[in-house]
């Protein structure tokens, strides 16, 4: 590959700078590149790998326990499911205060039909998907193409689901589900191959997963080597896959040794994975990067923002319903109550996870990490009882440092000139 | 020893890479008004900035004397402390304060215990409304009341803080004749009351008719000072000062050889957004293939008003006039369609609306056509790459890879990352909008010979500028542009500054 810009234009007669920077010399970068070239990315998995250990070494390793892990991950998935779409609609520059009103509304749906009147479990989770789509066409008409800033329409979206909630369950709580609606959240797939003293299904899937990573990783490199793109250098390439693995193994292992694979973990899984390939490989998701980093730019260009903005509020509305269902089923019914501060949580994964104020910037993966680090401490501090309140601060605390790690990077990114 | 209120002398102002002025010399007399014109970007605005003190003392060379004392302001305060007050071209006014409360926004009157008197400053903003001759309530909010009359509420904000040496910006380019001619009314009696007035202006005019000595400000330098007491300067004499140096050397050769018409544009008119004003009227105007045509026009004249209201309708109001593509009418509703229909608008503000300086080259090179580079919705991202790295290549553009943060780059640069993105929705017509602000000449004349290139394939390339030996350097047909009309059309081989400037600050009743 050509490693330096070769100049095809008539050389300019009072060109003074210097020949283009000599980078790109070869076609491989080193882990100290790759970590600065997305320092605001590789903090957030460094601070995640802190947080674990110190958890791991204050609660005496109890919080790596099989049980626990198990745990984290039921109690909150919904929340990180809420962050896959509150990342996408602040990076479109919005905001959705109101989807814990939307998970409580779509539960409240799910257990009227189901409970009260005795439809199946699976009409229950269309209907309430339905009046989540629903909820999101009415934030999305509003914000794409009435113009009324996010936070207002979301805010109104607040308190009309909330209120909608409580007419729909007629101010009292609906439990229990049958059985197949609250496997979604508490059932695991288990002893499919037969129980040694752990799962070996579990096992199984993890190193599917592995190798699917593995697999997915070298065709990417092969098609970059393809088209000339600098990669990672191949023991770099190799240890990655190694590290990733090992992870995600010694993860399948604790869920195996407890209680086997949560049916919740396989749906984030396939969520996260969709969602991180739609925001980054489909004009959709591009489109949605354009309009939050530059608006006007973007519809100079002919993005169709209306468009856009609509259908990312249809999505936050689905994506709550999925929410809306999981909580639902985990607390087997449906509360007037249910999904209350949802919202902050799941804003708060998406910045923790380098999401920017400003719209433009943020990832799902990112936001994905943000979460854990939120479940990660709180489930922490839990296990080493500390108290509700110290919680909180520890919380919002943590939530200040993320964005201010963020401001910071960007002052320093904007002079480093 | 002249009577002098203000003296610069010897002004030297620097931006990192560009002399905005060097040794400028100016020298006011008490009770005058003395006009300053210049092109776009000659230094008028900068040289305003300095005496104001928005560059304050320090960050310029050259001294400063007013009213006998040699003066360094530290900012805006340390002038309106002295009595000097400036008035942008965008107003300054808060639109939803009462008329009172702007005019003394910043210098409140207080009354006991510190509290604002309201029924004493109401009172006060009446009488100074009369002496402007505003007949309007000074608890009218500004924000309804029109452009005119909120100038003249920034002058009266002016007499409240005790002015002795009034600057105006630009003050008649956006009002129409009447309030123009109500204004210029109003600094003739304000020079009668011993006010010194600096007034910008490109409405020569304007100049001619109502100043007593103008100085000509050319590439942010001092050309002269001409007395007008005597009526001998003409319009021309001034525009000869404007333009007068010869064109310099720095446009690539080219052999012109035009072809078919590409786009033609008949009886364009668009009205303003907000304002019950056309910014367009009437235009047309026609591009062939292998062509560069000009459009010169001074700021306010509606030049990137027409550009990119014919880009998918993006600007303006009750859009009317039609629109021909190698000869067939075409409609362009969005910006997405005129994209389809091969017109390409690049921006004379790249950073505001041509570019997401928080992404790398990649993402900002394939952000108007995305489409070609994806199949069924899903982006193949090392497609992407390859047409930014071609882009990179063939554009020059200087950065370490096509993954460098566009926000990082020169200005330059930045331009030729604007224009990669539209060559790469391949589009019939191509239009520039200032495609050289703010870039070094080196950098200039690249852009230029990708110009030159874009023609010699065939493409229609339309220019937009007010630097007028650029359009003179560049392009094949020149039209010029004033107050929305189109006021001339000539080749290239026809046209001079002189000419082009004339045609540029011909006033609508003339037409």
């Amino acid at each position: 590959m050509a490693t330096t810009a070769t100049p095809q234009a008539d050389p300019t007669p009072k060109e003074p700078e210097a020949t283009p920077a000599a980078a790109l010399t070869t076609g491989t970068s080193d882990l100290r590149q790759l970590l600065l070239r997305n320092l605001r990315q590789s903090g957030i998995y460094i601070a995640f790998v802190a947080i674990v250990a110190l958890f791991a070494i204050l609660t005496e390793g109890l919080s790596l326990s099989p049980g626990n892990i198990t745990n984290i991950v039921l109690q909150y998935s919904y929340i990180l499911v809420l962050a896959i779409g509150m990342v996408l609609v602040i990076i479109a520059g919005h905001i959705d205060l109101s989807v814990g009103s939307v998970v409580a509304l779509t539960g409240a749906v799910s257990a009227v039909l189901v409970i009260q009147r005795d439809y199946p479990w699976w009409v229950g989770m269309l209907a309430a998907i339905a009046v989540g789509l629903a909820v999101g066409a009415w934030h999305g008409f509003w914000v794409a193409y009435v113009g009324i800033p996010a936070f207002i329409v979301t805010l109104a979206g607040m308190l009309l689901f909330r209120g909608l909630t409580l007419q729909v369950l007629g101010n009292i709580s609906l439990s229990p589900f049958p059985s197949e609606y609250s496997k979604v959240a508490s059932g695991f797939l288990n002893g499919l191959l037969g129980g040694n003293g752990y799962d070996a299904f579990t096992l199984l899937i993890g190193a599917v997963a592995v190798a699917g990573y593995a697999v997915s990783g070298f065709r990417t490199r092969v098609a970059r080597i393809k088209y000339q793109q600098p990669v990672e250098s191949f023991p770099l390439f190799v240890g990655r896959v190694l590290v990733v693995g090992a992870v995600v193994m010694y993860f399948a292992w604790q869920l195996a040794h407890a209680r086997g694979l949560p049916i919740v973990l396989i749906i984030l899984a396939v969520l996260i994975i969709a969602y991180g390939v739609i925001s980054k490989r489909t004009v959709f998701g591009r489109q949605i990067y354009a309009i939050g980093g530059n608006l006007a730019a973007a519809q100079l260009s002919g993005v169709k923002v209306k468009v856009v903005n609509f259908w990312i509020f249809v999505n936050m509305g689905f994506l709550s319903a999925i929410a809306g269902i999981i909580y639902s089923s985990r607390s087997n019914g449906a509360q007037p109550a249910a999904g209350n501060m949802f919202e902050l949580d799941a804003i708060a994964a998406a910045f923790i996870g380098g999401a920017a104020v400003t719209g433009g910037v943020g990832t799902v993966v990112g936001a994905m990490v943000g979460g854990l680090i939120m479940a990660v401490m709180s489930n922490g501090m839990q296990l080493m009882g500390v108290e509700q309140q110290i919680q909180s601060i520890v919380k919002g605390l943590v939530l200040l440092l993320a964005v201010a790690f963020d401001v910071y990077n960007k002052r320093r990114a904007g002079t480093s000139r | 020893m002249d009577d002098n209120i203000l003296e610069m002398r010897s002004i030297t102002k620097t931006f990192p890479g560009v002399k905005a002025l060097e040794n400028v010399s100016l020298a006011v007399r008490r009770g005058e008004i003395h006009a300053i014109c210049g092109e776009n970007g000659a230094g008028k605005s900068t040289l305003m900035k300095v005496l104001s003190g928005v560059y304050p003392a320090g960050s310029y060379d050259g001294e400063i004397v007013f009213d006998g004392q040699a003066a360094s302001f530290g900012g805006i305060r340390d002038s309106e402390h002295v009595g000097i007050v400036i008035i942008h071209q965008e107003l300054a006014l808060v639109p939803y304060l009462s008329i009172a409360e702007n005019i003394f926004l910043g210098n409140e009157r207080r009354g006991r215990g510190g509290l604002i008197d309201w029924n004493k400053a109401n009172a006060e903003a009446t009488e100074l409304l009369q002496s402007v001759g505003l007949d309007e309530n000074a608890v009218t909010p500004v924000g309804q009341l029109g452009v005119g009359k909120q100038q003249l509420v920034e002058i009266a904000k002016a007499l409240s803080k005790d002015v002795r040496l009034l600057i105006l910006d630009e003050p008649t380019a956006a009002l129409n004749d009447t309030d123009s001619e109500h204004l210029l009314n109003l600094l003739r009696r304000l020079k009668e009351r011993g006010i010194t007035s600096i007034m910008i202006s490109h409405k020569l005019n304007e100049i001619t008719a109502i100043a007593d000595r103008v100085t000509v400000i050319r590439d942010g330098q001092t050309v002269e000072t001409l007395n007008l007491d005597a009526g001998e300067v003409t319009q021309e004499r001034i525009i000869r000062g404007m333009v007068g140096r010869d064109l310099e050397s720095y446009y690539p050769e080219r052999t012109s050889d035009p072809g078919a018409e590409v786009l033609r544009v008949e009886d364009w008119t668009v009205w303003h957004p907000t304002q019950d004003r056309k910014v367009v009227d009437g235009a047309s105007f026609t591009v062939r293939a292998g062509e560069v045509v000009g459009i010169a026009g001074l700021m306010g004249a509606g030049r990137t008003e027409l550009a990119m209201s014919i880009f998918g309708r993006s600007y303006g109001r009750d859009i009317s006039g039609r629109i021909f593509m190698h000869g067939n009418e075409v409609r362009a509703r969005s910006v997405a369609e005129a994209i389809d229909r091969g017109i390409a608008y690049a921006t004379e503000d790249r950073k505001r609306y041509g570019l997401n300086l928080i992404e790398d080259i990649r993402r900002n090179v394939s952000a108007a056509a995305l489409g070609k580079l994806s199949r069924r919705g899903w982006v193949n991202g090392n497609e992407e790459t390859k047409v930014a790295e071609e882009s990179r290549r063939s554009m020059n553009i200087k950065a370490p890879s096509v993954m460098s943060i566009v926000g990082k780059l020169s200005g330059g640069n930045q331009q030729k990352v604007v224009l990669s993105k539209w060559l790469f929705t391949d589009p019939n017509v191509l239009i520039l909008d200032e495609p050289t602000r703010g870039i070094d000449v080196g950098a200039k004349y690249e852009i230029y010979t990708i110009v030159n290139r874009l023609v010699a394939a065939g493409k229609a390339v339309v220019v937009i500028s007010s630097e007028l030996p650029e359009l003179l350097g560049i392009c094949d047909r020149i039209y010029t542009l004033s107050a929305g009309r189109i006021t001339g059309e000539m080749p290239v081989t026809q046209a001079t500054q002189e000419n082009l400037m004339e045609l540029m600050t011909k006033e609508r009743e003339s037409v």
